[in-house]
């Protein structure tokens, strides 16, 4: 058995940033210690910083953060339960609804999964148009961090500005989905609908647009010296340890360890596209920050390339099996029928197995765990969430700093709690 | 942990799956997977970890009861819990499935939390969905549900959407 005394972190030289206490002793009225001012204080569950409804329980010693824990599970509503009585067909309605403001990943993960189990190939238009979907996707995230990562340091115009932003991106996906969030878009198959007529000329409002406003947001953070005090130097994480913790995406990135999914084990067409991976030097607040800043301009280069490269031809599998057959095809073929009233019925059945398929989303690896039996309807549907693996770094990333500080790397952590809770 | 009246039913010869530090190995999908008992599972983590594979991406559990088609390799006794883990090497850009059997009668396994800090929430998340042990574990409490829930809702024989609200703040429900 393994002792404290080989246990990873403290090899790093961490010393255990956790604060376990019982709920009990978590709700007892703060009592201060007159010999070391050592204090126990609950921030949260409703508190604006926590991006929904998270609680922290830290200990402070005057205004020092020594431990904490996270304790989560208030928007818990059980969808992995809710996953196995729906059928593979329904199952993105569910899943979307978990990382709100990236909805289409967690699609794409659930979609990619039941097509490996399904072994059905995609056609190539699909596979471009989810591309390009979810790099929009990840900008509309960006900007929402970049709005509340700038609130909760106090750049309250920056709220607007990012929010503003964000509903450039989310009034295409409007016209493409029909919906601004949930869009249960990515199905397995391929895709809902095709691009709209005009897409083109959308998207290229949007991406003349955005490079002069993220100047301004330029101006606005990333230059300020105000700014640069509250982010830089605050709540750092190494390599080593961001990697014992399961962390991954921006925050991994931040510490210069350059690991991408969409450049290490690509995925959909990632490897045919430019693009380059931002890295931090610092692993701090500031490199967080930066690092979703400059994603914004990278997705966009990958979106002006999926607007010259995308091929034409049908935008799901012509597998009747799978996927609704053209409504104009019901009225003429009985054939067609059928598979319509089998599929909207009963559902397709599953090849019996087990697959894991990961993506990287805004916040890191994204991924679905899918067993089959053999039904149709999934034996067990997990969801790999990024946001709750990479909460777990929060205690180690505060520890030793102010509480007014620790306001500032929970935002950089951007936690998604729908996606926490599940 | 190997059972010799399984491996004639299904028909396998002598030679037996192919092993990975002991363990048999399977793929599913062109994924590779190891299939440990419960009581080499702990060596095993910690053979993968020198092996390379520095960071434990997910673990979570999977409740095998009423599973009509269940595909394991030969020699490898199905119980009715599994723990899945899957495991990353950043530097060697590969990924590595482990598929614990945990069985029903004493649903407990070692932790894994000194060799990978970061399987600790996703170890409290089994174990809150699932009610298997964690021997160990530094924090053995539920993560997502109340403290004070009974049961463990992932688990098959949990009925759905047919239980009692159980906050504390509601009465008579």
């Amino acid at each position: 058995m393994s002792t404290v005394d080989d246990h990873r972190l403290a090899a790093l030289g961490r010393q255990d940033a956790v604060l376990r206490i019982s709920e009990a002793e978590a709700e007892a009225p703060a009592v201060v210690d007159p010999d070391d001012e050592r204090m126990i204080i609950n921030m949260g569950p409703q508190h604006p910083s926590t991006h929904g409804v998270l609680r922290i329980t830290m200990e402070l010693q005057g205004e020092v953060v020594t431990r904490s824990k996270p304790v989560i599970g208030y928007l818990h509503t059980g969808m992995e339960k809710t996953a196995e009585d729906l059928t593979f067909l329904q199952g993105p309605t569910n899943v979307t609804r978990m990382d709100y403001a990236s909805p289409l990943f967690t699609e794409l993960a659930f979609s990619l999964a039941v097509e490996e189990l399904l072994e059905v190939e995609i056609p190539d238009r699909a596979t471009w148009i989810r591309m390009l979907m979810c790099e929009l996707n990840r900008m509309s995230s960006h900007l929402l961090f970049l709005a509340t990562n700038g609130m909760d340091l106090g750049a309250v115009g920056m709220m607007i500005y990012g929010w503003r932003e964000r509903e450039e991106v989310l009034r295409f996906f409007e016209k493409v989905t029909g919906l601004r969030m949930n869009h249960n878009y990515i199905r397995p198959g391929g895709v809902a609908a095709d691009l709209p007529d005009g897409w083109q000329q959308d998207l290229e409002q949007i991406l003349a647009i955005l490079p002069s406003r993220l100047e301004e947001f330029d101006v606005l953070m990333t230059g300020q010296p105000i700014w640069r005090d509250r982010t830089q130097g605050i709540g750092v994480l190494t390599t080593d340890e961001a990697i014992a913790l399961g962390a991954t995406g921006p925050l991994l990135r931040s510490t210069g360890y350059a690991w991408d999914l969409r450049r290490a084990m690509p995925y959909l067409a990632y490897d045919e596209v430019d693009f380059d991976i931002v890295v931090g030097t610092y692993g701090d607040t500031f490199d967080r920050y930066a690092i979703r800043l400059n994603e914004i301009r990278e997705s966009m280069r990958i979106v002006e390339q999926c607007i010259d490269m995308m091929p034409a031809g049908p935008y799901r599998a012509e597998d009747r099996k799978v996927t609704p057959p053209p409504r104009a095809r019901i009225d003429e073929s009985m054939e067609a029928l059928i598979h319509h009233f089998k599929i909207f019925t009963e559902g397709y059945k599953v090849p019996a197995g087990e697959v894991y398929c990961p993506v990287e989303s805004p916040r890191g690896e994204l991924a679905c765990y899918m067993v089959s039996d053999g039904g149709s309807k999934p034996h067990r549907m997990h969801i790999r969430a990024p946001s709750f693996v990479n909460l777990q770094t929060l205690p180690y990333l505060v520890q030793g700093g102010l509480l007014a500080d620790a306001i500032a790397v929970i935002s950089s952590i951007d936690p998604i709690m729908g996606e926490v809770d599940r | 942990m190997s059972d010799p009246q399984d491996a004639a039913e299904t028909g396998e010869d002598h030679t037996g799956p192919e092993l990975l530090h002991g363990v048999p190995m399977s793929s599913s999908r062109g994924q590779v997977v190891l299939h440990p008992g419960a009581d080499a599972y702990l060596g095993l983590m910690a053979d993968l970890l020198s092996d390379g594979y520095t960071m434990c991406v997910d673990l979570c559990g999977v409740d095998y009861l009423g599973a009509v088609d269940r595909r394991l390799p030969a020699g490898v006794t199905a119980e009715r819990y599994e723990v899945v883990v899957n495991l990353l090497d950043l530097e060697g850009r590969r990924r590595i499935r482990v598929r614990v059997q945990v069985a029903a009668t004493d649903p407990a396994l070692p932790t894994i939390t000194p060799m990978y800090p970061g399987a600790e929430a996703m170890e409290r998340e089994a174990m809150d969905m699932f009610g298997i042990v964690f021997e160990g574990h530094p924090d053995p409490t539920r993560i997502l549900l109340p403290e004070d829930w009974e049961g463990h809702p992932l688990r098959k024989d949990y009925a759905m959407g047919r239980i009692p609200v159980q906050f504390k703040a509601v009465e008579g429900r």
